[in-house]
């Protein structure tokens, strides 16, 4: 659980990879989207990898964000993922062979109510919110990439997107991350 | 630090949406498709460009042969499909090599490596050499967008259509593409020339060797082009790669040299022999056949490849050291989750009554061959569009009495369901045959068709009847019903069964994804509840088995369909009051 420290110089020189997982209808997509948009909008070269058609009926979906300076796969290899961002346990548990050492797994966020935002289905903001807490990208970057991104329910996701953020920040503090 | 940013402006696009937005800036003027994954976004996004007459065609023949048309006609065109949907058009495909075009047209066409979303594993870049057509491979969304641009220029500087492959890891991979203005490319006249355009015997013998010409001339273009790129690196080892490989090898191994086919066939065996000299080792990484590897090896060269196991399925970053050692593939048992029919799916319920009635399905490509996997197992064929109806025939030829069904949906159904129809009349046949109408072509996402009497921008446009159709075609019974009353549709999939005429049920009601109206959840009674498990054969998502056997509904995934309500037997399971 515990993350080095990065200072913001090395963090923007290297590789930041996020491996977002769940199960077919609970935004695993939308949020990769936003957070390959935030990137994106931060001005990292960034690379996403999803999956269409029929893998997500139901079942499990994954979607891959990379960013950094020059990206060459738009897959993460298994033990490289910094953050494992998870909307179902069972996917995160099986997924967790792609988080790196010292990386960091949602998987206890899910059975924490201070991460748990009130509406489940705003969970995948949320844990956005979360994430934008401990990664390397500018919070004006994240709040573009969500008005540009979401149609419908913008104000409530925005404000399960800061709730997350709030957690991340009070997760980051205790346990030494940015 | 700065400058390691990228600073102008972006958009993030995947390889689709990048194919569709480098044609729009090439002065694409018409554009054809069918859906299929992972090529649909390409024509979705073209459909949003108002200067682009984009269409949903029939099927891949029918918008390979409008859009050829149009660049005869001397507009640039563009087609689009999966890998499957190529063999649909590999008729006018392989003729279009010898009329030549007008204006440019390019056939972009995704394979899916790894069968994400198919039924079978073929390698486009076959066509090349078999059509005797340029082929060209971007490996990310970027070159994508570039590439597309190049192949309308080669298509009219060859007068040949292009072969533009790209695969679901690239269709369906983002990245940020630097996107410019729409370029103004005036119509060509179109000049009557039938020795060109009319493959009688004569005029096609000539275009033979005409054909023949402008593959050394595309040859001698592949010598050059920076399509085909030689990266440099260490002396030790250099690869050969095309595609995604390329960029799973330049992060696995980033100090070695790379030749870099963008533009694959007609090779550039100056170029290989060239690099072949630069490096100590070769080593030849191409994802599924052997293509590549055995061109170089006829060139005399000796180049180390992949073991064959690596053929089958994607290649993966993390497979890169073990092809380079030569390694066997370790295959590894998959925990994913298994795809299943969405709760409240209407065909649950056609597949219900089939699985009561014991018969034996002929299905087709769409939802519903889902239905194949257990517990529901009630999906017996699954080969091509179009291949229910016919497959239907061909077992009623050897089990006349047998209980066969074909089941396919209304897309499907006119894609290449039509055809069987009149076949299996035309020749006496005598069956049943279940149209699934959902009415939109749902498992690539919801696209219109001609049932469903919108266009692919959602405009109103005169729609087909498929009742009429089937009349037309010489059903001798057609019935349309809502799948949703169950004993209705059980009593006449029976008396079809039992009847000496070919009868064609129409199972009408709207998709979930179309009509997401969701009724309460049923009422559950634990006592009554005989844990005979009847209920969990239906496959439903929202039916989570206790460890008892008991049924706990999920709530959040019920969609009110009530099918398990009506599957019973112990009234444990009620609507609610």
């Amino acid at each position: 659980m515990m993350r080095k420290k990065t200072s913001s110089a090395s963090s923007v020189d290297r590789i930041w990879n996020v491996f977002f997982c769940g199960t077919g209808g609970q935004g695993v997509l939308t949020a990769a989207e936003i957070c390959a948009v935030a990137a994106m909008n931060a001005g990292y070269h960034v690379k996403k990898s999803e999956v269409h058609g029929m893998a997500q009926r139901g079942g499990s979906v994954e979607s891959h964000v990379r960013f950094g300076p020059r990206i060459f796969s738009p897959l993460i290899q298994p033990g490289t993922a910094d953050f494992i961002v998870c909307f179902h346990e069972g996917e995160g548990n099986r997924q967790a062979t792609y988080l790196r050492n010292g990386g960091t797994t949602f998987v206890p966020f899910l059975k924490d109510p201070a991460f748990m935002p009130q509406d489940r289905h705003f969970l995948n903001t949320a844990f956005l919110g979360v994430l934008s807490a401990l990664a390397p990208i500018p919070g004006e970057s994240w709040l573009a990439a969500l008005s540009q991104q979401l149609k419908r329910s913008l104000a409530e996701n925005q404000a399960a997107f800061a709730q997350g953020r709030k957690a991340g920040f009070a997760y980051a503090g205790r346990t030494g991350g940015r | 630090m700065e400058n390691k940013r990228i600073s102008s402006v972006q958009e993030l696009l995947s390889g689709d949406e990048a194919v569709a937005r480098g044609a729009w800036e090439a002065g694409l003027r018409v554009a054809c498709a069918y859906p299929g994954t992972p090529s649909t976004e390409i024509l979705e996004t073209l459909a949003g460009f108002k200067d682009v007459d984009a269409q949903w065609s029939v099927n891949e023949k029918v918008a390979f042969e409008v859009a050829l048309g149009s660049a005869i006609a001397g507009g640039r065109s563009l087609y689009a499909s999966k890998h499957v949907g190529l063999n649909v058009a590999m008729d006018p495909l392989m003729t279009a090599s010898y009329t030549g075009v007008n204006a440019g047209f390019v056939a972009v066409v995704c394979d899916d490596p790894g069968l994400a979303s198919s039924q079978n594993e073929q390698d486009t870049r076959w066509v090349g050499p078999y059509a005797k057509l340029p082929l060209l491979e971007p490996a990310s969304p970027a070159e994508a967008y570039l590439f597309i641009k190049e192949a309308f220029a080669i298509s009219e500087r060859f007068d040949t259509p292009v072969l533009f492959r790209m695969t679901t890891r690239v269709a369906h991979s983002k990245e940020n593409v630097a996107v410019g203005a729409r370029q103004d490319i005036a119509l060509r006249p179109f000049e009557v020339n039938i020795p060109k355009y009319v493959m009688v015997p004569r005029n096609a013998y000539q275009k033979h060797s005409v054909i023949e010409k402008r593959l050394l001339a595309l040859a001698a273009f592949s010598e050059n082009t920076p399509l085909n790129k030689i990266e440099k690196g260490s002396a030790k080892l250099g690869f050969i790669t095309s595609g995604i490989p390329y960029q799973y090898l330049k992060e696995t191994y980033p100090d070695a040299s790379f030749l870099k086919l963008g533009f694959t066939y007609p090779y550039c065996d100056k170029k290989i022999a060239r690099f072949a000299h630069l490096v100590r080792e070769l080593v030849v990484v191409e994802e599924l056949d052997p293509i590549i590897q055995e061109h170089v090896r006829s060139l005399g060269i000796k180049a180390r490849a992949k073991h064959p196991t690596f053929g089958i399925g994607e290649l993966l970053p993390e497979h890169m050291e073990q092809i380079y050692k030569g390694a066997k593939k370790k295959e590894l048992p998959s925990s994913a989750r298994k795809p299943v029919l969405c709760p409240g799916c209407p065909h649950r319920f056609v597949f219900s009554v089939l699985k009561r009635n014991k018969a034996i399905v002929a299905g087709d490509i769409g939802c519903y061959t889902l239905a194949a996997t257990p517990p529901l197992s009630t999906l017996h064929t699954c080969l091509c569009m179009g291949s229910s109806i016919t497959i239907h025939e061909g077992f009623r030829r050897i089990m006349p009495n047998g209980k066969i069904v074909g089941v396919l949906g209304d897309s499907t159904f006119v894609h290449s369901g039509i055809t069987g129809l009149i076949n299996a009349v035309y020749n006496r046949m005598k069956g049943l045959i279940i149209i699934l109408d959902n009415s939109t072509t749902a498992m690539t996402g919801g696209q219109n068709n001609p049932a469903t009497g919108r266009t692919i921008r959602n405009e109103p446009t005169k729609q087909l009847s498929i009742e009429a159709v089937c009349t037309a075609c010489g059903a001798d019974n057609v019935d349309v019903v809502d799948p949703k009353n169950l004993s209705q549709l059980d009593a006449l999939v029976k008396q079809r069964l039992a009847a000496d005429a070919l009868s064609v049920i129409i199972a009408r009601r709207p998709c979930k994804l179309v009509d997401r109206n969701r009724l309460p959840m049923p009422d559950y009674d634990r006592v009554k509840c005989k844990t005979c498990g009847l209920c969990f054969n239906l496959d439903c998502p929202a039916l989570v088995k206790t460890e008892d056997g008991h049924v706990d509904i999920n709530a959040a995934l019920c969609a009110g369909c009530y099918l398990c309500v009506d599957t019973c037997p112990a009234d444990a399971l009620k609507r609610p009051a």
